[in-house]
């Protein structure tokens, strides 16, 4: 999604104009990450817009050619505002038999299929479970087929580099990229450069896979092949000024942290344990040390949280991350976080759950676990980013929230967040306001309470090392003031109510609409990842004429004051969640407002077009 | 043992005493403990704002509230990762982590483990009283095999954890042992807190309510000199009024004890204590009580560098000629430049 395209929301445009969808297919070892990234980047320098959507298998080295451990980057760019890595694709390059029947079924009627042919033998087609060629029998009739052995072709073109088999034909993704770049007329030289540096220890293999590279593309440019292959120009999106970057939403989760920690002026500690999709956020921040980041990899992720709650305790700002099934195991600790009304950012990267579930594929339905899930009355904040570029601005959030009101908060983002990547127009940092942290370090008039409070309800941080305040604090019921241990009826009713009081009160900004009215026949209500597809789908009914808006939730809990009348000022309201109704139960809690239900649970992202199909049935 | 930062100054008992009212079962050995713990602080120089006890749940892990520091009282199991954060944000802070058999070798074993092999700096009590006392009564990870109690009505079938051999076999540094009443246990806690490192120390602590007197067979004061092994570093390995000594059966490779005729330790091969001897030290913490003494005092002392130095150390290095401009992070990467006319590198 372009955050910085003008017009955003984009009243005017004519949806999806110039806009294409491209899937790279192939097997785990075939580097379509790579492949897909690298376009990525051409797509940037050429000015689309665009979105990305990863789609990896669980397994890190699948047996090759099998169905299970295809790997696959699909990509929308366009020369207008791109809000989804698109429903269908319009170009599938299938690098191998089991890459062609996963993904196929997804390509648009008339769409170009580009296979590898020299790995379409007898042996992939028996591991893809395909009875006869799909090549030659034409059950691809519905499609374009663009049969060509890049295998061979590759192998021709890096013969001059004395490489053996096996890694030449690793230089296939190269050529298959030489030819998408020229299919998209696209500047090979950036790609060339990356190569050179990436291979500077390795010459012969950068001079192999640019020979790959420049023989795809001469392929496109030369082969006379009538039919399917054409050259096809997006022209630049109309995007703001400024300087660009290409941003994965655990990028931006680590580097708002830090963003974060500074603006509060307070040194980070972040506790972690290796979890599918949230490592990454690890991985980034234990390289940022120089910005006064402590990262420590704990034997689980109880200890992981738990660490970070003692760094908290000591005046740095606890950070822990994980993914579903490992929030389930910190639990416990959130509500002593709670009980000790220490600041704590705990980030949740969502997965299909339960349980297990689907490690690399996307899901929202940790919201309740997120609200809910705790012992005991236990309120906390949740924050949801919408997108990689947002997943930055809440992450700052989230830091804001926990040490101005000495609690923890939940940041959730997802899979798909977490893996796709989109570009940013990188902030400038002097505009973002700062939240310095005051520790307490001596004792107020009227003496030192551990638990009293201030405006905002919050307790004293006071960190230990400081004479004259030493008290205790635990997991057991406070009393008020003093922070002792209390287990009176009146006292734990009172802090009870305290608790909720001071999440209630936390402020969050008035809820907006982010495309069409306040009022109407229909609101469209999401949260979190699904922001491009809701977004896309009610940017087109809209311009069929369909009175409907769309509404998008950061600040799940608490919600914004105004939304309850925001909710009530359309005639219905509908809540597409990649889940089976959390937050459209939350809001029909909270307002008793008829909120309908549009869930999907399969792994992947929704696509515009079941956003639109979910819009024209609810205004029926 | 922590560098110190703020100025020392002397401190009496009372000043490490809350005003708490002690909420243990009269006459539980925890009050001497915590009596223990109150004396030996003013004798090893530190301060109480810098001081921090940590602890988990059951009934040790009340102590924090009754010592004048800093104090948090967790999660069952867990003080050991929280102990970890808090030393890693504040490397100068003196943590004593209060645990025990329950706590920190049932629910939490995996943070203890962990903990000691890390080696940070703390000291780490393990109050053994062989129950579960706070949910009252149910066997422990450290009950002896045949204990009867609400969970294990017909006695408990599994083999008992033994916490000395658990942290030696988890990288322990420092090994010690000691009982709630033993005059001795400030000299322990002394030794605990002079090693810069992981120090644990497992103190027998006599349940009076649920496990009454299990550990009187080498506790009670008659006899005592009979069934206890004070450890000494450099001194021979006697008891018994020195009529007994520990000696090695080279052949076997096992520890024994041996008769000592007329004081003459080294014609029995009784064996010097050397406290950085790891050979030893493992076969001390695996001798069974009946047939040997009870070893108490410090069985292991031999310090490496510790967890938080070298992190410490690492950060520093990382930072090292660079300069900390989020600004110029932010722009890290491939980035392009859209101006007017298109986007350019």
């Amino acid at each position: 999604m372009a955050t910085a395209v003008v017009d955003r929301a984009g009243e005017g445009q004519a949806p999806l104009s110039d806009a294409v969808v491209v899937r790279f297919a192939g097997d785990s070892g075939d580097g379509m990450q790579l492949t897909g990234g690298q376009f990525t980047l051409s797509s940037a320098l050429a000015g689309n817009d665009f979105a990305t959507f990863p789609d990896f298998p669980a397994e890190i080295r699948a047996p090759q050619g099998t169905l299970f451990g295809v790997s696959a980057f699909q990509i929308n760019f366009g020369s207008s505002a791109i809000d989804t890595a698109g429903d269908a694709p319009d170009v599938l390059v299938a690098m191998n038999p089991a890459a062609l029947k996963t993904n196929v079924a997804a390509l648009k009627l008339g769409g170009l299929i580009i296979a590898d042919e020299g790995e379409f033998n007898d042996r992939n087609l028996a591991k893809a479970k395909y009875d006869s060629n799909p090549l030659e029998d034409g059950s691809l009739a519905k499609w374009q087929l663009l049969k060509l052995n890049i295998s061979q072709a590759t192998l021709d073109a890096v013969k001059p580099f004395g490489l053996g088999n096996k890694e030449a034909l690793r230089c296939k993704n190269m050529w298959t990229l030489g030819l998408a770049l020229w299919m998209f007329d696209r500047d090979r030289q950036p790609l060339i450069d990356w190569l050179n540096a990436k291979f500077a220890k390795l010459p012969d293999l950068a001079a192999a896979n640019v020979a790959a590279l420049n023989a795809g593309h001469a392929y496109g440019e030369t082969a006379e092949l009538a039919g399917p292959l054409k050259q096809h120009h997006v022209g630049p999106a109309p995007v703001e000024p400024g300087l660009y970057r290409t941003l994965t939403g655990a990028e931006a989760v680590a580097l708002g942290l830090v963003a974060g920690a500074q603006l509060a002026k307070l040194p980070m500690f972040f506790g972690g344990y290796p979890i599918t999709p949230a490592s990454a956020i690890l991985h980034h921040l234990s390289r940022l040390k120089e910005y006064d980041v402590t990262t420590f990899q704990a034997e689980d992720e109880i200890a992981a949280i738990c660490s970070a709650i003692g760094a908290s305790y000591g005046g740095s700002l606890g950070v822990t991350s994980s993914s579903g099934p490992g929030i389930a195991l910190k639990g416990e600790a959130m509500g002593l976080a709670i009980m000790t009304e220490l600041p704590l950012v705990i980030v949740n990267s969502q997965r299909g759950g339960p349980s297990t579930g689907l490690p690399t594929k996307t899901e929202q339905s940790d919201l309740y676990q997120a609200v809910y899930g705790r012992n005991g009355d236990a309120p906390m904040p949740v924050i949801a980013a919408r997108s990689p570029a947002d997943a930055f601005e809440c992450a700052i959030e989230a830091c804001r929230v926990a040490v101005q009101y000495m609690t923890p908060v939940m940041l959730l983002t997802d899979g798909y967040i977490a893996n796709a990547a989109e570009p940013w127009h990188v902030p400038d940092l002097t505009a973002y306001e700062d939240f310095p942290v005051q520790f307490l370090t001596e004792a107020p008039e009227g003496g030192f309470k551990p638990y009293g409070r201030d405006e905002k309800l919050a307790r004293p941080w006071v960190k230990p090392g400081t004479p004259g305040l030493l008290h205790r604090i635990g997991g057991i019921e406070k009393e008020i003031d003093t922070g002792h241990i209390n287990y009176a009826p009146a006292n734990h009713q009172a802090m009870t109510d305290i608790r909720k009081a001071k999440v209630d009160g936390i402020k969050v900004p008035d809820q907006g609409v982010e495309l069409g009215a306040e009022g109407g026949k229909l609101a469209v209500v999401g949260w979190g990842s699904t922001f491009g597809p809701i977004h896309q789908a009610v940017r087109r009914k809209r311009a069929d004429g369909a009175d409907v808006s769309h509404i998008h939730i950061r600040h799940i809990w608490p919600l914004p004051a105004n939304l309850g009348e925001l909710l009530k000022s359309y005639d219905k309201v509908i809540v597409p969640e990649m889940n089976t109704g959390q937050l459209k139960t939350v809001l029909r809690d909270q307002y008793l407002v008829d909120a309908k239900p549009v869930n999907k649970v399969s792994g992947q992202p929704f696509t515009i077009a079941e956003i639109e199909s979910a819009i024209e049935e609810a205004l029926k | 043992m922590n560098e110190m930062t703020t100025v020392a100054r002397t401190t009496t008992l009372k000043d490490w005493e809350t005003d708490q009212e002690v909420r243990w079962c009269p006459g539980c050995g925890d009050y001497a403990i915590l009596k223990a713990v109150q004396r030996t602080m003013p004798e090893i120089g530190t301060t109480p704002e810098n001081t921090v006890f940590v602890s988990g749940i059951g009934c040790s892990s009340r102590f924090p509230y009754y010592m004048e520091t800093y104090g948090f009282h967790t999660i069952h199991g867990r003080a050991p990762a929280f102990a970890t954060g808090l030393k890693l944000a504040n490397p100068d802070l003196d943590i004593w982590i209060v645990t025990g058999d329950g706590d920190g070798l049932s629910i939490g074993g995996n943070h203890t483990m962990h903990l000691i092999r890390r080696n940070l700096d703390c000291q780490i009590m393990l109050f053994n009283n062989e129950i579960y006392g706070l949910t009252k009564g149910q066997y422990s990870p450290t009950s002896r095999v045949g204990t009867t109690s609400p969970s294990t009505p017909f006695g408990s079938v599994d083999r008992p954890a033994q916490p000395c051999a658990f942290a030696l076999g988890a990288g322990a540094r420092f090994v010690a042992r000691g009982f709630d009443v033993s005059k001795e246990l400030p000299n322990v806690l002394k030794a605990a807190h002079a090693h810069k490192g992981a120090a644990f120390i497992e103190i027998f602590q006599n349940c009076i309510v649920y496990n009454k007197d299990v550990f009187q067979d080498f506790a009670a004061p008659k006899g005592a000199e009979d069934r206890q092994l004070w450890l000494q570093n450099g001194e021979p390995m006697l008891f018994a009024k020195g009529t007994k000594g520990i000696a090695l059966d080279s052949g076997a490779l096992e520890l024994k004890v041996v008769d000592v005729v007329d004081g003459d330790w080294q014609a029995a091969g009784v064996i010097v204590h050397d406290v950085t001897n790891r050979s030893v030290a493992h076969m001390l913490v695996e001798m069974r009580f009946g047939e040997f003494p009870m070893a108490l005092g410090v069985l292991y002392d031999d310090p490496r560098p510790t967890f938080e130095a070298d992190v410490v150390r690492q950060n520093a290095a990382a930072r090292e000629g660079k300069t900390a401009d989020l600004q110029s992070l932010l722009k890290k990467g491939q980035t392009w430049t859209v101006k007017e006319g298109g986007p350019e590198l």
